[in-house]
């Protein structure tokens, strides 16, 4: 067992969950799929179709879509594609071994299905079928209308027998680009009035997907495409200089202004510490607030002399406050 | 220092004023943090079971006989709704391990629950193997009232719930509408601000986030159905309360702790209502509040007074809370 302590690792195991790798497969040429477990074989969080986490990766991390079942899960599923030409996020996730730890985020949302929707419409190519899984199995539980076109190279899609018997007759496969277009093309053309669509694959079949859609008169709400939401990033290092006593308090990345003030000693008021409820608010002497909060109003963030040390930090190199 | 045994009910209310006037705030904060109080604290935990368990169940099975509309799930929330059950099911059953157990065989749960005698078996997303159906059921287990926030087109829509105690406003009339237009005319543009504020906030929960907020009015008497259908029985006596002699143990500060939830598997925002109600005279033993109660509402703006519909007794209140409280019997 080999227990990964770079400093990504840890953060991530305290911000999250340290899984234990409980199977690897491999589920198409180059793809493989980890089955992660707790450690102590407890339930793991539940998650909405569409989900993915954030898998610690040595010195990166990777989103992947949650592939298994949501509900108090016994495992986490993710389905690594290799990319050679990649960072080595996927190269580190296709060595390591069963019994291995990773240090793993909680489940994040982005891609939920609409639960108004009459009918859904997925659409994936190749790798895009991940986050598509749990959407089907959670239409079939549910008994909601759908139907699923899945462009894959033959014999190289993931999943390829789950989703068989999970969707049946819903499931259509193309392994040639013309034929999957030209199904697309019918599909937009022949949903019923309140149907929601939702893709996910390479950038190319995103774009003809919204093409289409566009050409058959589709609202762009009806129209949904997987991104990964990037958690509110750790931003750049700064100081935060108080006017009072001249201290000097350095500000590292992944680290709040108003923890950094904590730490050196210095209370600031606060409650939700998501920028949304406007206690920690500190009035700027100089330098240029970055915001990233919800509360300040337009005019408030052009003045640039108000700052919510919980999530905001700093444009320049020093911010110097009425502290 | 006294040695008075407090009741319980006191120790732990959720005296909500961090200051001596009160103005609108997106007030939300982490769940689940112990607050200190004068007389004791509150909220270490999503849900509270008290004294009043069983007395509120009662109440609440008495209103839903007479009006099942108080409990409504739209077609397209009942996901959610059996994702509301399991989650708060499994909330009571870690709080209480020793009389609540949840035990699950694939898609077979048993809930048992020692102070209420219940032992139910069900399959979950099968509305009809259970009492109530899932949402109708958690109301049997909970003391809390629930809404179901649906997330769809950039906003949160108040798709179902479950609300017998509700504070001048109804589950009735609000369903099926936008967050932003339940919380109806609002006295402030910056309360405007601070309910678009809150609603950004909620949209943007990742599953299994919860946070908290406390709100507050007055109710006359130890009324938890205050909502708008059954006004004809509750609004005469916010004028004839004025004039009564007991006055100061008939109103009562009514404080909601609202936990807001990402529902973990369906995504809905599950948003909990517990409604916690002491008299003047029992807030006035805890000098602090007594005194900084009787600040807040004597200096309360006109129109937030109108809102809170507390325009009648607002006066004599703040009296007594200052002065009269010293003449008392
Ligand atoms: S703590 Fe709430 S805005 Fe910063």
């Amino acid at each position: 067992m080999s227990v990964d302590l770079s400093p990504t690792a840890v953060q991530a195991r305290e911000a999250g969950l340290l899984l234990q790798v409980a199977d690897a497969e491999p589920a198409a040429p180059g793809i493989r799929t980890l089955r992660l477990r707790s450690p102590d074989g407890a339930p793991l969080p539940s998650f909405p179709p569409g989900s993915h986490i954030v898998v610690d990766c040595g010195t990166r991390r990777n989103a992947y879509s949650l592939t298994g079942p949501g509900r108090e899960p016994e495992f986490y599923s993710v389905s690594v594609l290799l990319r050679p030409d990649g960072d080595g996020g996927s190269d580190f996730l296709h060595r390591v071994r069963v019994g291995d730890l990773l240090g793993v985020s909680r489940p994040r949302s982005a891609f939920v299905p609409v639960a108004t929707a009459r009918r859904h419409l997925y659409v994936a190519g190749g790798i895009g079928i991940t986050p598509l899984l749990s959407h089907v199995r959670a239409a079939t539980e549910w008994g909601r209308p759908f139907e699923l076109l899945y462009a894959h190279r033959p014999g190289a899609g993931a999943h390829t027998a789950e989703l068989r018997e999970l969707c049946g007759e819903r499931l259509r496969e193309f392994p040639g680009r013309a034929e999957f277009q030209r199904a697309l093309e019918d599909a937009v053309r022949s949903q019923p009035l309140g149907t929601h669509l939702y893709v996910c694959g390479p950038a190319g079949l995103l774009d003809f997907v919204h093409a289409a859609a566009g050409r058959a008169g589709w609202p762009q709400e009806r129209v949904h495409a997987e991104r990964f939401s990037a958690a509110l990033d750790p931003g750049e290092p700064f100081t935060a200089s108080l006017a009072g006593t001249g201290a000097r308090i350095p500000v590292p990345a992944g680290v709040s202004l108003l923890e950094a003030l904590e730490r050196a000693g210095t209370a600031v008021p606060h409650m939700c510490r998501q920028g949304v409820c406007g206690e920690c608010r500190l009035r700027v002497v100089r330098g240029r607030p970055l915001h990233r909060d919800l509360y300040l109003s337009p005019e408030e963030r052009a003045a640039g002399d108000a700052v919510m040390a919980c999530v905001s930090r700093s444009h320049d190199e020093e911010l110097e406050l009425d502290l | 220092m006294t040695t008075t045994v407090l009741d319980p009910r006191i120790a732990r209310f959720p005296f909500p004023f961090r200051d001596d006037s009160y103005r609108y705030s997106t007030n939300v904060e982490p769940a689940r943090r112990f607050t200190p109080t004068e007389a004791g604290g509150w909220g270490d935990r999503v849900l509270d079971i008290d004294d009043e368990y069983r007395d509120e169940l009662a109440q609440r099975a008495a209103i839903l006989r007479r009006d099942p509309s108080r409990c409504t799930v739209l077609p397209h929330m009942r996901a959610a709704a059996w994702d509301t059950l399991l989650t708060l099911l499994r909330e009571l059953a870690a709080t209480h391990p020793q009389q609540m157990t949840l035990e699950r065989d694939g898609a077979r749960y048993r809930w048992r629950n020692q102070l209420l005698g219940t032992d139910q078996e069900f399959t979950y997303g099968g509305d009809a193997s259970l009492p109530g159906g899932p949402l109708g059921f958690a109301g049997q287990q909970v003391q809390e009232d629930i809404v179901l926030l649906d997330q769809r087109e950039g906003s949160l829509w108040a798709d179902a719930g479950l609300v017998t105690f509700a504070a001048d406003w109804s589950l009735g009339f609000d369903v099926g509408m936008r967050f932003l237009e339940v919380h109806g005319p609002v006295p402030r543009i910056h309360e405007e601000r601070v309910i678009t504020r809150a609603e950004q906030f909620l949209m943007r929960l990742q599953p299994g986030e919860e946070f908290r907020r406390t709100n507050w009015t007055m109710t006359v008497d130890r009324r938890l159905d205050a909502s708008t259908e059954t006004y004809p029985e509750w609004g005469r006596d916010r004028r004839l309360v004025v004039d009564d002699d007991r006055l100061p143990d008939r109103l009562h500060l009514r404080v909601e702790v609202q936990h807001l939830i990402r529902l973990a598997e369906s995504g809905a925002v599950l948003f909990l209502i517990r409604t916690y109600l002491a008299s003047l005279t029992e807030l006035a033993r805890i000098p602090g509040w007594r005194r900084r109660l009787g600040s807040v509402l004597a200096e309360l703006p006109q129109d937030m007074t109108d809102y809170k519909g507390l325009t009648r007794y607002r006066d004599a209140a703040a009296h007594w809370l200052t002065e009269g409280w010293r003449y008392a019997p």
